[in-house]
């Protein structure tokens, strides 16, 4: 009984928590809700939202912050629905070529010790900016091959919940059971000791970001995959969505404490707000509100579980 | 040995702020080159109206950038629009409402820093978080508040927020003199020392005895009310409270702080650098707009230039 009530398990329990109270609540409302198609609408929009918190999560492990994640998603849903199906070599060269430009950012902050909210607002520019070239009005085609795996019919529960489950899996494993992904989280947690024992604080940031950069290539490809067209503002709010996801999900804006499983829940919660919303027939106009006070009342939480370690 | 002048010269590139005016004026000379001068003073008039509103929310900004690392406001946009679409509702373009207006207009930013303090406080969060998590709140009861329509402003503030006198809008005058005061505040004040101080060191400060708390809390008090300010002045200058007004607001508050001089990691600060970099802003924009550029290269181009100008300012002024 008391292993049940350490402080640190129920931290790691509350992002669950929430999500399941969420739930409970909505299947409450509208008993509906819980069958194949009804999780399918709800949850329709999770998977890109969770990839995105995935990917600002990897920022906020070396103590940054990504403010143009939302318009690089962006963009990279509009060079999905253009060169990835015309020319799918060129696309694939360019969303490569992405990965490299958020390494570079990475590099470029950590050598000029650059504050990243600056330099990635900046960015923001710069995506929705090459968005706007690749597609100036909305439009465009997905690929049908995504199309294909976002709305692929899976048994007893829908590819958004069997996906999440994976991609937190792998990413869990990668970040918090592999020797370096121990690295790169010590490298927001201790750099000074990180680079003592000889390892390269700038290789570490490079390789966040270039995680973060891939994760925000899949938040775009899986998008598209279910929008079908592409807009270059399509996905701006996910900039403070994966914020508000990951720092739901357990995560902290400094000293390296990261939860993949969590940042993924989280990004379900946010997801799940709106409808939760909309069921208790209030206007939508309170949605971001309503993600707001979740962030806000999961924070309080959180505040009296550390309160009860400290006692 | 040095010459004289040849110090001075130096001294002078040695200013924080000097940076930020030195790139307005390269970016202005570069467009009236392309122009061969015209409209030159119609530029700088326009980039000073403008400007106005980003110096605004920028001093708020600085003061709280000032207070160290992860202090940032991010509720600032969300301000704006709450701040202008309830002063707007309210007033509802009867002339002798302005001033009730405009004190419930910085009543709205005041609940918001204190709301926002409050959250850093009660929550023990980062005021990054806390910030973003009450802007949250702030838009959506703008959202409900406003409606989504374009809520009018009374026919005098309209006409105060475009009064030009010989081509030099009057509000930017107001804006340089309020610079000024918040100049003298931040350098000669106990308060803007206070501040100064806990961004060199809090803990420092704190055992110094300056009151952290109190000047913290009164910091991010002053940048929400100096943002539901520029709200309120914006909806006058612009025709209206609008939902999105705000949202450009964001980017711009802080690039002037930094562009202007101001150390990201606090403790640093000068109020004279917003007003270059505010210029620099606008100007840039129309040197884009100038060359005929589309929205995409000019998006593009404001972006590099934003990143290049804090990769060479940023690591030069590590402190």
């Amino acid at each position: 009984m008391a292993e049940l009530l350490n402080p640190r398990l129920l931290r790691n329990l509350l992002p669950a928590f929430s999500l399941t109270v969420l739930l409970v609540l909505i299947f409450y409302l509208q008993p509906r809700a819980m069958s194949y198609f009804g999780l399918n609408l709800l949850l329709n929009l999770a998977l890109p939202i969770a990839f995105a918190t995935l990917a600002q999560m990897c920022v906020m492990a070396v103590n940054d912050l990504d403010l143009g994640i939302g318009a690089f998603v962006g963009f990279v849903a509009c060079v999905g629905a253009t060169f990835l199906r015309d020319t799918p070599a060129l696309g694939v060269l360019i969303l490569a070529g992405c990965v490299v430009a958020y390494a570079a950012l990475g590099f470029l902050i950590h050598i000029r010790n650059l504050p990243s909210i600056v330099v990635t607002l900046g960015m923001s520019f710069v995506w929705l900016g090459l968005a706007l070239l690749v597609l100036p009005t909305p439009g465009g085609k997905a690929p049908d091959w995504i199309r294909a795996v976002m709305t692929w019919k899976t048994p007893l529960f829908p590819f958004t919940i069997y996906a999440s489950v994976v991609v937190a899996l792998v990413v869990h494993l990668v970040l918090m059971r592999s020797s370096y992904g121990t690295v790169l989280r010590g490298a927001g947690g201790n750099p000074v000791s990180v680079e003592r024992a000889g390892w390269s604080l700038l290789k570490a940031k490079m390789t966040m970001y270039a995680m973060a950069g891939l994760f925000g290539i899949l938040s775009g490809v899986s998008l598209i995959g279910l929008t079908t067209s592409a807009d270059a503002n399509i996905a701006l709010r996910y900039t403070l969505l994966s914020i508000a996801g990951a720092i739901l999900g357990g995560s902290e804006f400094v000293g390296g404490r990261i939860s993949p499983i969590g940042a993924v829940i989280g990004a379900t919660t946010l997801t799940l707000a709106g409808s939760f919303l909309s069921f208790l027939r209030i206007s939508p106009d309170w949605q971001i509100g309503a993600q707001g006070g979740i962030l806000i009342v999961v924070l309080a939480l959180r505040v009296l579980i550390n309160r009860s370690e400290k006692r | 040995m040095m010459s004289p002048a040849g110090s001075r010269f130096e001294r002078l590139l040695n200013l924080p702020w000097i940076w930020a005016y030195l790139a307005a004026i390269t970016v202005w000379l570069a467009t009236i080159f392309y122009t061969t001068g015209q409209g030159s003073a119609q530029i700088l008039s326009a980039a000073l109206s403008f400007a106005t509103f980003s110096v605004i929310v920028g001093i708020g900004q600085m003061y709280v950038i000032t207070l160290g690392p992860g202090n940032v406001d991010l509720s600032i946009p969300a301000t704006m629009t709450f701040a202008g679409a309830v002063s707007m509702k309210i007033i509802d373009t009867n002339n002798a409402m302005i001033l009730p207006g405009l004190a419930i207009a910085i009543g709205c930013g005041a609940a918001v820093g204190i709301f926002n303090y409050g959250l850093i406080r009660a929550l023990r969060i980062p005021p990054i978080i806390a910030t973003l998590s009450s802007s949250f709140l702030v838009q959506s009861a703008a959202i409900a508040y406003g409606r989504g329509i374009k809520i009018k402003p009374p026919p005098m503030l309209a006409d105060f927020t475009t009064w030009r006198i010989a081509d030099i809008p009057v509000l930017a005058i107001c804006v340089m003199a309020l610079a000024a005061v918040m100049s003298l505040v931040l350098h000669r004040t106990v308060f803007g020392r206070s501040v100064t101080a806990i961004g060199q060191n809090q803990r420092a400060a704190e055992l110094a005895g300056i009151p952290v708390n109190f000047i913290r809390f009164a910091t991010y008090v002053q940048s929400a009310v100096l943002a539901a300010l520029c709200g309120f002045l914006l909806s006058g200058f612009s025709g209206g409270a609008s939902l999105n007004m705000g949202a450009e607001y964001l980017l711009a508050s802080i690039a002037v702080v930094v562009i202007g001089g101001t150390s990201v990691a606090g403790g640093f600060s000068n109020v004279s650098g917003l007003w270059g970099a505010a210029m620099f802003m606008f100007l840039l924009v129309t040197m884009l707009n100038t060359f005929g550029l589309s929205a995409g290269f000019r998006l593009i181009l404001t972006g590099l230039i934003i990143v290049c100008v804090i990769t060479l300012a940023g690591g030069r002024r590590r402190i």
